[in-house]
């Protein structure tokens, strides 16, 4: 499938719509997480990007015995954008020297058996939207979803899963240039970098130190021009770190672990204990449904989309809204009966 | 529709679907069956490859994308199973030369993952506003070891069954348009598990038309 092309009156549009753009703003940004450890959702306006952590044990490389292995893949799904491009192999390369050459993650504690087995961490980012910046939204999905990860403990005695030890988090952070450098944005939409004439990219933490910086699209850049982006830069990171932050926290807070572990080494998640009082059942069932689904945290003031829910067998129904969304409770009995 | 004799749970997980929430795809949904979920994206009609071009019809091309690592075969196992019940839905010959790209994302596999398929693809297909001469559905059963049977399985479950099917039932006339199955059974659980779907199904395409119904019932 082709992409259409941009007609020549939408770009002069776009290249006049931003000159008068002046704030230096992130759009709207959403962190949610599934079910199981290790997913993370990135919303970042429109555009929308999926993580998944996952861990195996293999056999080290012989180069690196103590050591355990990482592993990127970005996916540039068709779901995204119906155009394929070899943007996925720019975004595979930058990921990749974002987190593992700054040695955010601690390898050696990856180590099992020194020279047999280690873990190797697997991180799959899979782009849903593609609304323009999506590097940002995987690198801030790709370490979400690595701080959210639990791997599991293998020891005498078996222990839950334990978090990976992260030294710190680099984000990156995107700005487009237009007119030769003229104008500055940060976080192009899709529209814009159509148009735009070079990128950066500063990948940074919150201790402002550079992670890794990366220039494209043949833009030459003044060295002031490049040191006020960086400061920009370390604003944006420490606000989106602190965001990250507060969603890892509320995520804790919404899984309440269980008391009665059934099988040792193994927590429980989000489904709390088996009830018997008929009563309270409802509510307990909405109550686990919007908890174990994975807690939001917005950085704007924007109004949620509602939620109705059909109740079949009450009589009043909540008033239909535009929401496209909607929820229908079946003879859902099998729901409370499942213990993970 | 065959009756449903004997100790048949026709419950299913609670379900729940969103339409339109990707701006780049034509039609796009996800579809939530208890703790299974999948999100779908439709494209369509568009621009098609010349060697894949067919003359008279539309060509659907279904992608399956697992969560961790490439799809591998048994992906293209279930895309074949969704593309072959699509393609009997859907009026491919009002589009010739054009393709159809039904893409499927997996967010959460916890049972009945092909029937969730199955569902968000329906419902993806509908959102992007596609001709269809019938809706369909996915429903899963599942035989477990005393031989009861259980519809809309979890993964623990699907794990312990001795056979484990999957079929797609169209909305006009309840008939059978794709079956997969696992497992062994006997020729009298595989019409027990037919007549349980049928059932089930009902369920689905009543959700199907009252999330149509309250989306449109501003501007009809």
């Amino acid at each position: 499938m082709k992409d259409t092309p941009l007609s020549n009156c939408e770009r002069d549009f776009l290249l006049k719509a931003i000159e008068e753009k002046k704030t230096y703003d992130y759009r709207k940004m959403k962190i949610t997480f599934g079910t199981d450890f290790g997913c993370c959702f990135v919303d970042l306006g429109k555009t929308r990007v999926m993580a998944q952590v996952s861990c195996e044990l293999v056999t080290p490389k012989e180069s690196r015995p103590n050591e355990g292995i990482m592993f990127f893949n970005i996916e540039l799904s068709p779901m995204a954008s119906p155009a394929q491009s070899e943007l996925s192999v720019k975004l595979n390369r930058q990921l990749e020297r974002c987190l593992r050459n700054s040695k955010c993650i601690d390898t050696e504690s990856l180590c099992v058996v020194s020279g047999e087995k280690v873990w190797q961490i697997r991180v799959d980012v899979h782009m849903l939207n593609h609304d323009g910046n999506l590097m940002d939204a995987a690198s801030i999905a790709a370490i979400t979803a690595l701080c959210h990860f639990r791997r599991p403990d293998y020891s005498p005695e078996e222990r839950d899963p334990i978090p990976l030890s992260i030294y710190h988090m680099p984000i990156s952070v995107s700005f487009s240039f237009f007119q030769q450098g003229t104008y500055l944005l940060v976080d192009p939409c899709e529209r814009e970098e159509r148009v735009m004439d070079g990128l950066l990219m500063i990948a940074m933490n919150k201790h402002r130190e550079i992670c890794s910086i990366q220039s494209s699209g043949g833009i030459m850049l003044l060295k002031e021009q490049v040191m006020r982006c960086s400061k920009i830069a370390s604003v944006k990171v420490s606000e989106i770190t602190e965001l990250i932050s507060k969603a890892l926290e509320n995520d804790k807070k919404a899984r309440v672990p269980s008391p009665l572990v059934p099988v040792p080494g193994v927590g429980q998640v989000g489904q709390g204990l088996h009830n018997t009082w008929g009563l309270e059942e409802e509510e307990d069932e909405e109550e686990e449904e919007n908890d174990s689904s994975g807690d939001v945290v917005e950085i704007s003031d924007s109004e949620e989309e509602e939620v109705v829910i059909l109740h079949p067998e009450k009589p009043d129904k909540t008033p239909t809204n535009t929401g496209s969304s909607s929820y229908q409770r079946g003879a859902a009995t099998s729901k409370k009966k499942q213990k993970k | 529709m065959m009756e449903v004799r004997g100790s048949s749970n026709v419950s299913l997980r609670e379900f729940g679907s969103e339409q339109s929430l990707l701006s780049r795809p034509d039609g796009s949904a996800s579809f939530i069956q208890g703790d299974t979920s999948v999100l779908a994206a439709a494209y369509g009609p568009a621009e098609v490859k010349v060697s894949k071009e067919i003359y008279d019809r539309a060509t659907l091309e279904v992608l399956i994308q697992p969560k961790v690592g490439l799809p591998s075969i048994r992906e293209r196992a279930q895309e074949q199973c969704v593309r072959e019940t699509c393609e009997a839905s859907l009026l491919l010959s009002l589009h010739p030369r054009s393709s159809l790209t039904l893409i499927l994302q997996l967010i959460h596999d916890d049972g009945s993952l092909l029937s969730c398929f199955l569902n968000a693809a329906c419902v993806a297909l509908m959102d992007a506003g596609l001709p269809m001469s019938c809706l369909f559905c996915g429903v899963t059963c599942a035989i477990d070891a005393d031989g009861h049977i259980i519809t809309d399985p979890t993964a623990a479950q699907e794990k312990e069954s001795r056979a484990l099917m999957t079929f797609a039932i169209d909305s006009t006339q309840r008939r059978v348009m794709m079956s997969s199955t696992r497992g062994s059974f006997s020729v009298h659980e595989l019409q027990q598990c037919i007549a349980v779907s049928q059932k089930a199904s009902e369920k689905i395409f009543q959700f199907y038309r009252d999330s149509v119904r309250r989306r449109y019932s501003k501007t009809l």
